[in-house]
């Protein structure tokens, strides 16, 4: 259902309200963030000494090293987590119930563990008491581990229900011309289900990429604990420039973030243009429409 | 098992200080999401655009970035001494809106058009139409996709816990300088998240089999 069908092609009346409604809105919003930003000004946050910061080369080059560092771990937590997944994924569809079962338990074990807390426990050495030798990881592996078992039980769950979306015969019919269960799961029903799948796939990694951040709470020096070590680190006339580091930094990962959710808006609207194949023609659109 | 029982009463208070973050910013995420929600179908155009621009800012920042905000920003330079707990639930209810907001308006897509209709054509207004005809079957459908942001929510909560707002997260810190067993701490804790996400799960589960007979 389309949003419009929900009111009436406003008539003068409601257009007149709906202008009123518009107005007293817009100035509403403009009065809060005019008051926020006043009390930054008047803080003197936008001081041209406050960003001058940002023109020294040594805090361009932390700014740079943390994105480096946050896409370095965002990229190796996802294709961990992807390809942990098709493991978990297959695992949890297999003939076998003992592996069926082992897949389940540690799919909806990890999924319900706060990732705070995976990360955390792995950082301050949880293995240690699991194992019989000692092992010391660094806080980037920590993160990498983390991130990749949670996402990749996740992303199990939803290649799950992709291989689910396909149609029966299709298994069916492979298993007819003589495939056998691994051919069949990986010729025909995964390639079908990460294509089903591609727009969800890559939102779970706009999550990923935003869980990268929790590396903050770990001392790992990616973006956003960057920002806090430059905030921190630097003085402006006995002040710490804490608000135009996270003007920057935040700005920064609002763009990857929507830069990721484009290429999966993108993919989604490829995919249902590829999809339809032969289609009947279309009802001929009404004479108005055609001319507009 | 020692560790709880030596330590019950700071994991007590842990295991509220996680609940009552959880239930209270819940509360302003589903208020101010079914407000978001309706801004995104309304009639009036800079609604609709403030419900968008709400939705992708918030659903595009780290949620630990709206904490270091709430935690070093905005006490210091917005409103100084507000309390701590009180910009956790801001947070955290701020960021979980956006998403009940687009699990609310996907479940409003999905109440059929002729329902709508049928209350436009008997003259009924935007208001009338959403409180009584659309939202209620909109739920419906929006009821597993909530029950999901919730228990995020409630994982989520930890990630205030590690800002020195006292949780089932915080509460760690104090255990491993005491120096007990890391596993076993984080055993306890771990059982005191799922104890709450179960409870969401089940009662939403009850919710929707409740819903479902209304059907």
């Amino acid at each position: 259902m389309s949003a419009s069908v929900l009111y009436d092609a406003p008539g003068p009346k409601a257009r007149a309200r709906n202008v009123i409604y518009s107005v007293l809105g817009s100035l509403l919003v403009a009065g809060i963030v005019a008051l926020i930003l006043y009390r930054l000004y008047d803080k003197g946050e936008f001081e041209g000494a406050k960003w001058d910061i940002f023109n020294y080369s040594g805090i361009r080059e932390n700014i740079i090293e943390g994105l480096f560092a946050t896409l370095k771990v965002f990229a190796m937590a996802a294709a961990l987590s992807l390809a942990f997944a098709v493991v978990l994924c297959v695992g949890r569809l297999s003939d076998h119930k003992l592996v069926r079962g082992a897949a389940g338990i540690f799919i909806e074990l990890f999924r319900s563990i706060p990732l705070l807390i995976t990360i955390f426990a792995l950082w301050v050495g949880i293995l240690d008491s699991l194992l019989p030798f000692s092992v010391s990881i660094k806080p980037m592996w920590a993160l990498v581990l983390g991130l990749g078992i949670y996402n990749a039980c996740v992303q199990a769950e939803v290649l799950r229900a992709g291989i689910n979306s396909v149609p029966r015969g299709q298994r069916e019919a492979a298993y007819a011309i003589g495939m056998r269960k691994t051919q069949v799961m990986a010729t025909i029903l995964m390639p079908q289900a990460i294509r089903a799948m591609m727009p969800t796939i890559i939102s779970q990694l706009v999550v990923t990429l935003k869980d990268t951040s929790l590396g903050y709470i770990i001392l790992f020096p990616e973006l956003l604990q960057t920002a806090r070590l430059i905030a921190s680190n630097t003085t402006v006339n006995g002040d710490y420039p804490y608000v135009p580091t996270v003007i920057v930094i935040g700005s920064i990962y609002i763009l990857l973030c929507l830069l990721l959710s484009a290429l999966a808006n993108w993919i989604e609207r490829r995919g249902r243009r590829a999809k339809t194949g032969i289609t009947p023609a279309k009802a001929t659109p009404p004479a108005e429409a055609a001319h507009a | 098992m020692d560790v709880l029982l030596d330590n019950l009463e700071l994991f007590r208070e842990g295991f509220v200080g996680t609940l009552s973050l959880t239930a209270t910013s819940a509360l302003l995420a589903l208020v101010l999401g079914l407000i978001i929600a309706g801004f995104r179908v309304s009639p009036v155009p800079p609604l609709r655009l403030f419900g968008t621009v709400w939705v992708t800012l918030l659903r595009n920042t780290p949620l630990t970035l709206l904490f270091l905000v709430a935690f070093f920003v905005v006490p210091q330079i917005l409103f100084p001494g507000i309390n701590s707990f009180l910009l956790a639930v801001v947070a955290l209810g701020m960021y979980t809106s956006a998403y009940i907001a687009e699990a609310l308006r996907s479940g409003i897509n999905t109440v059929p058009m002729g329902q709508a209709e049928a209350a436009r054509s008997i003259g009924m207004t935007f208001t009338q139409i959403l409180r009584m005809i659309v939202l209620p079957q909109a739920t419906r459908a929006a009821l597993p996709p909530l029950s999901s942001f919730l228990i995020a929510l409630t994982k989520n909560s930890a990630i205030a816990g590690a800002f020195n707002n006292v949780d089932l997260f915080n509460i760690q810190k104090t255990l491993s300088n005491e120096g007990y067993n890391i596993l076993v701490i984080f055993l306890w804790i771990t059982l005191g998240y799922l104890a709450i996400t179960f409870t969401i799960s089940g009662l939403f589960r009850l919710l929707e089999r409740r819903m479902e007979v209304a059907r």
